[in-house]
């Protein structure tokens, strides 16, 4: 509540902050805002909502791929998994940090996310219904997450912009085992590659929705892209991750569930079909597969939790200095 | 010419050999077991930094199966991979403790499960790393130094939730009194132990009990914990007589291989 005060009180100044100028500076010289700067109030809003989204994604994302750490079919699959899972639990917690340095508690945004006032990324209300599942998540979702990592680490915001240098790190990571586990499925059995092909088929359209609306129905890029939050555009960001996941799939003898997809020489892109919004946002405003699932799956964790918190709460209390 | 000394020797080198695959094969179902359990907390921990916690553990102990399965394959001789010995053996062909497959419950009851596997591993394995056995003496000394690490987490929990709230203290005294029948088991010592620990290759379970027995009363009596007073111990894990738990569990770990045999993933 103390922060939520002090904002108001930035707010009600920042028209004529001497910060201003400085701000503006900074994003003029390419340099990154810390969070002890000055900043806009919108800028600091906009943010929060953004970091927070993409801890939440991080965190949610977790149920849909350690839906199969019981079931992985090798041990070597179960531990890369696992880690894998592990590695997004430590994205979360770092992205989670970042926004922290914006003036919002973590348990803040967990509760914004509980009663649906923040959001994760639709992709992960998708179900996760065989093994090749696992390899379109590392290699369709992480791959299009890394695009749009990619260009985050040029954001003019510090402590994101450096988070991201690290994640993109692991994701290209996760990226490549998923595309192993892809090509590995592609040279099985007939069986194998129908799972894979199975795969592709349901999370192909998804994760080109992971980019957002068309750029003419984006409501806060132009904004992002002037305060340098945001450095290309969503429709050019889902082109990059089109062009380079196609000859992917044909590399893998997979076929991309897209009548209209062709290669145009003029262009020197691919042509591809029309998202289906009305799913786009049927599954934002959440009637998608399991937005139910993954919120109650979430939430009760953490009430689940709530006397272990407390009880380390209050034994951290009693004995400050002795917990180590 | 073989003489009749060297065939002894040899005798009793492959007799070793056989005894040392199940006592390794027993080891490594252990943390298996466990790993596949604590895997299950993965998004459902109290905290982000626990999701971490458990994961980080339940890798390590996932490893260290892996290490003691391929060696078990070794020993055996029979060319079986760790794959094949996690995937296709039948509930009464697992050996792992009865404490391991016990169910996740409450956050509780999966830290007194860890803390008293943690206090025992670190006493094995801080044993094994004097093995005669380079290989074991190996994997020992790798585990050693994490099954510390994995005891001060699981001791550092029994004192909070000890000591933290009523409720902390009611679920996690609830948890010890489930649990407590199952440690026993951790000290039998079998024909096996004793012809591999007189060979200088493996260790005496009931040796480790007493430091084990006083590492666990020290932090059970700081986090304000009562020992039960019921002496009922079950057994029958080392023989491939457990409980109901383990075939459900196999059952999921196992499905795919089962479902799709011979392939590669």
């Amino acid at each position: 509540m103390a922060n939520e005060r002090s904002f108001v009180t930035i707010s009600v100044v920042s028209a004529q902050h001497p910060g201003r100028a400085r701000f503006e500076a900074l994003l003029a010289a390419e340099e990154k805002v810390e969070p002890a700067d000055w900043m806009p109030e919108g800028y600091r809003k906009t943010l929060i909502r953004q970091i927070a989204q993409h801890a939440h994604s991080e965190v949610i994302g977790m149920q849909p791929e350690g839906n199969w750490i019981s079931r992985a079919p090798t041990l070597k699959r179960k531990a890369i998994l696992m880690a894998k899972v592990q590695d997004e639990a430590g994205h979360g917690l770092y992205l989670y940090s970042a926004a922290e340095t914006l003036g919002i508690t973590r348990d803040e945004m967990v509760r914004l996310l509980h009663e649906g006032k923040q959001k994760y990324s639709s992709i992960f209300n998708y179900p996760t219904l065989s093994w090749a599942d696992i390899g379109c998540i590392g290699w369709l979702v992480d791959g299009a997450a890394i695009t749009n990592q990619v260009m985050l680490t040029r954001c003019s915001f510090g402590p994101y912009a450096r988070g991201m240098v690290r994640i993109c790190k692991e994701e290209s990571f996760h990226q490549r085992q998923g595309f192993q586990i892809m090509e590995t499925l592609c040279r099985g059995s007939a069986e194998q590659r129908e799972m894979a092909q199975d795969g592709l088929g349901r999370w192909w359209w998804p994760s080109l929705m992971m980019f957002g609306p068309h750029d003419s129905d984006s409501t806060h890029s132009d904004q992002s892209m002037a305060w340098k939050i945001k450095r290309v555009s969503n429709d050019d960001l889902r082109q990059q991750f089109v062009d380079m996941t196609v000859p992917q799939a044909d590399y893998l003898g997979l076929t991309v569930p897209d009548p209209e997809l062709r290669w145009n020489p003029e262009r020197g892109h691919y042509d591809f079909g029309e998202i289906d919004w009305d799913e786009f946002w049927a599954v934002v405003r959440g009637n998608g597969p399991m937005n139910r699932e993954r919120i109650a799956h979430k939430r009760a964790a953490w009430y689940d939790g709530a006397w272990v918190r407390k009880a380390a709460s209050a034994y951290a209390a009693r004995h400050t200095g002795q917990v180590g | 010419m073989t003489s009749r000394s060297e065939t002894a020797t040899s005798c009793h080198r492959e007799e070793h050999r056989q005894l040392l695959f199940r006592y390794v094969l027993a080891h490594a179902d252990d943390n298996l077991i466990l790993a596949q359990r604590l895997s299950g907390w993965i998004s459902r921990a109290p905290d982000l930094e626990e999701d971490i916690a458990m994961a980080n553990i339940a890798l390590d102990l996932l490893g260290r199966a892996r290490m003691l399965l391929d060696y078990a394959g070794q020993l055996e001789g029979r060319d079986r991979s760790e794959d094949d010995l996690a995937m296709f053996r039948s509930e009464r062909e697992f050996t792992n403790l009865l404490l391991v497959e016990q169910p996740n419950g409450d956050f509780a009851h999966t830290m007194v499960r860890q803390f008293l596997y943690d206090a025992y591993q670190t006493a094995l394995w801080k044993s094994l790393c004097g093995s005669a056995d380079a290989t074991l003496a190996g994997i020992a000394g790798k585990a050693i130094k994490e099954a510390r690490y994995h005891l001060r987490h699981s001791g550092t929990w029994l004192l909070r939730l000890g000591r933290g709230t009523e409720e902390s203290h009611r679920r996690t005294q609830r948890a010890l009194e489930g649990l407590w029948r199952f440690t026993a088991e951790m000290f039998e010592t079998s024909e096996t132990d004793r012809k591999l620990a007189g060979a200088g290759l493996g260790v005496e379970p009931a040796g480790l009990q007493p430091g084990w027995e006083r590492g666990v009363e020290k932090v059970f009596c700081e986090a304000g914990l009562q020992i039960p007073n019921d002496r009922f111990a079950r057994s029958g894990g080392r023989s491939g007589f457990h409980t109901e738990h383990l075939g459900l569990m196999l059952a999921e770990m196992q499905w795919m291989q089962r479902a799709y045999p011979g392939m590669q993933w």
